[in-house]
């Protein structure tokens, strides 16, 4: 860098203030920021721990019931069934959209001309909003308007019935319809940890007689692997807040069969009023998220590369 | 002849790559055939090419959405959260990356466990406290909680594009008499408006497709934001479907323009900040 930059300030009287600023005034930076977080976020999230031990409806007196809420939570049936499919998605999404992705992102490592094309189209449907995907595969799904009726002609029948009305289907149907918009954001992610890949290790892999399976199994996957593990981390968080598709395709139902927690704690606060129950599944929520950050500490702590 | 050789090579990888893109494009292009056809063609051809063209749908779609009011509302919140945001962050990411904060790594900490709170354990006193002081079906109101959740996003981005920023242009204005303030204003945001742009189109992105708080908060229709109006919309006419695909399309399209032209910044903006849609 030969050019030269010389500032004018604009003024030079507060001169008192430059390098030595205080502390303090340092802070000011932060503070608002800081300040709006604790509103929204910080204090809320407090008064959401301490509701999950009131019996508050949102109106009136406020209650303190001990653990009740908590007892009656591992009474719950519904509960259990939601947090059943938390876990069901969980492993949907740690599983598929990560094979696909990778998948994705190792063809894409290896081709020249045409990336740029089909890393717009892979992380197209990412963009797209909740409203839209599930109006888009509501659809295509639909047992009378969509293309089950049109397979069923050519002798194809395992999607000519309603996948959203029905129990055994309706959560694998909606985890269909998430993991369809949100795969593509895995291959951008991989890709740019993959062509990070000391291309040399490839050369002495291949000059050992490494297939490309063995080369991805052998080179790529333990170079990606800080990526990898992040992704995890973050798919197991995400997959405790579930909450737009599920709602918007199926609100759960029918009879509960796609109920995750989020949306049981949506209908408790907000069509059975019963605060300081649904504030008790948020804590069951947080406690999840605590969990896989704390695995995710350990496993550094222990000296993963990660 | 070596050459020739690499490219059969890659042959397998495009035939993976077409299928995928194929996989990710059709569910797109058939929302956008659908949007002009009539329902009557819908239920003969659900996904084939159509007929012929009916725009009338997206008329119809444009007035029966009320799609004049609904994405009046979303620019408004957009419009708001971004320069908020963007404020906030700004700032805060200065300190920081260029002022020698102390404790700095404890908020980078107490960021990164905010950040990953359920919304759901807050969303519910918020609601309350919100009713409380009459913000419940405000912009203002929705606005402050779409600050407050995407702008220690923004602070991280910027933050990262700030360390990245030369040191001697800061040391040199310090040298003149430049205050803090200075240097921010001066120095720091001239350099950094790609960032700056970067962290907008994502909180941008983010208020346009929100789905949570918007059906919790803003009930009066004429309040809605397009995401949670077209969800309504989509219900009243569950059985046309060409007029609510043409709904979605009015929504989807300003997106995929945007998206096309500034693809780079919005997929580096995207998978920086790990916020999911």
């Amino acid at each position: 860098m030969a050019s030269t930059i010389t500032i004018h300030p604009r003024s030079s009287t507060d001169r008192s203030q430059h390098s030595s600023q205080s502390a303090w005034g340092r802070w000011l930076f932060i503070l608002p920021l800081l300040i709006l977080n604790l509103i929204v976020v910080v204090v809320p999230s407090i008064f959401g721990l301490l509701l999950a031990f009131t019996d508050w409806s949102g109106y009136g007196p406020i209650n303190f019931i001990g653990l009740k809420n908590f007892t009656a939570l591992f009474e719950d049936p519904i509960f259990f069934k939601s947090l059943g499919n938390n876990l069901i998605w969980t492993a949907i999404f740690l599983t598929v959209p990560i094979a696909v992705g990778l998948l994705g992102a190792y063809m894409l490592s290896g081709i020249k001309r045409g990336q740029i094309f089909f890393r717009i189209v892979y992380f197209l449907p990412y963009v797209f909003a909740s409203v839209v995907n599930t109006q888009i595969w509501r659809q295509i799904l639909h047992p009378r308007v969509g293309i089950g009726p049109i397979l069923a002609e050519y002798g194809i029948s395992f999607l000519d019935f309603p996948i959203f009305g029905t129990r055994e289907t309706a959560l694998l149907g909606v985890a269909f319809v998430d993991g369809w918009h949100f795969w593509g954001f895995l291959v951008i992610l991989y890709l740019s940890a993959m062509v990070a890949v000391d291309t040399e290790l490839y050369e002495v892999a291949r000059l050992d007689g490494a297939t490309r399976f063995q080369q991805f199994r052998f080179v790529t996957l333990p170079s990606i692997r800080p990526t990898l593990v992040f992704t995890i981390l973050m798919i197991t968080i995400w997959s405790s807040l579930v909450f737009d598709y599920v709602f918007i395709m199926t609100g759960g139902g029918p009879a509960n069969s796609s109920e995750v927690m989020g949306t049981y704690l949506y209908q408790n606060a907000f069509q059975r009023f019963d605060v300081g129950y649904a504030a008790s599944i948020g804590v069951m929520m947080s406690l999840w998220v605590m969990l896989a950050i704390a695995g995710f500490t350990y496993l550094r702590w222990r000296g993963w590369e990660i | 002849m070596l050459n020739q050789q690499r490219v059969r090579s890659q042959i397998p990888n495009y035939i993976v790559l077409l299928l995928l893109a194929l996989f990710a494009l059709t569910p797109i292009v058939i929302l956008f055939f659908n949007s002009v056809k009539t329902t009557v063609e819908i239920g003969r051809n659900p996904i084939g090419f159509p007929e012929e063209l009916r725009l009338d749908n997206f008329g119809d779609a444009w007035q029966q959405g009320g799609y004049a009011v609904t994405i009046r509302n979303s620019l408004i919140m957009m419009s708001a959260t971004i320069v908020s945001s963007l404020t906030l962050a700004g700032l805060a990411a200065y300190a920081l990356a260029r002022l020698k904060l102390r404790g700095s790594a404890l908020i980078a900490f107490y960021f990164l466990v905010g950040t990953s709170v359920p919304p759901q354990l807050f969303m519910v006193p918020l609601f309350i406290a919100w009713r409380q002081l009459g913000l419940i079906n405000t912009h203002l109101g929705m606005i402050i909680i779409y600050t407050g959740l995407y702008s220690p996003f923004a602070t991280y981005l910027l933050r990262s594009y700030m360390i990245g920023l030369p040191e001697e242009f800061m040391e040199a204005a310090r040298i003149d008499g430049a205050s803090n303030f200075q240097i921010f204003r001066t120095i720091i945001l001239p350099l950094s408006w790609p960032g700056f742009m970067t962290a907008g189109l994502v909180i941008g992105l983010n208020v346009w497709n929100e789905f949570l708080f918007a059906v919790t908060f803003l009930l009066d229709p004429s309040l809605k934001p397009v995401a949670t109006s077209l969800f309504e919309f989509q219900g009243r006419f569950s059985r046309d479907w060409g007029l609510t695909s043409a709904g979605s399309v009015i929504m989807v399209i300003p997106i995929i323009v945007l998206f096309l032209f500034l693809q780079r910044r919005f997929i580096e903006g995207l998978t920086q900040g790990g916020l999911k849609g």
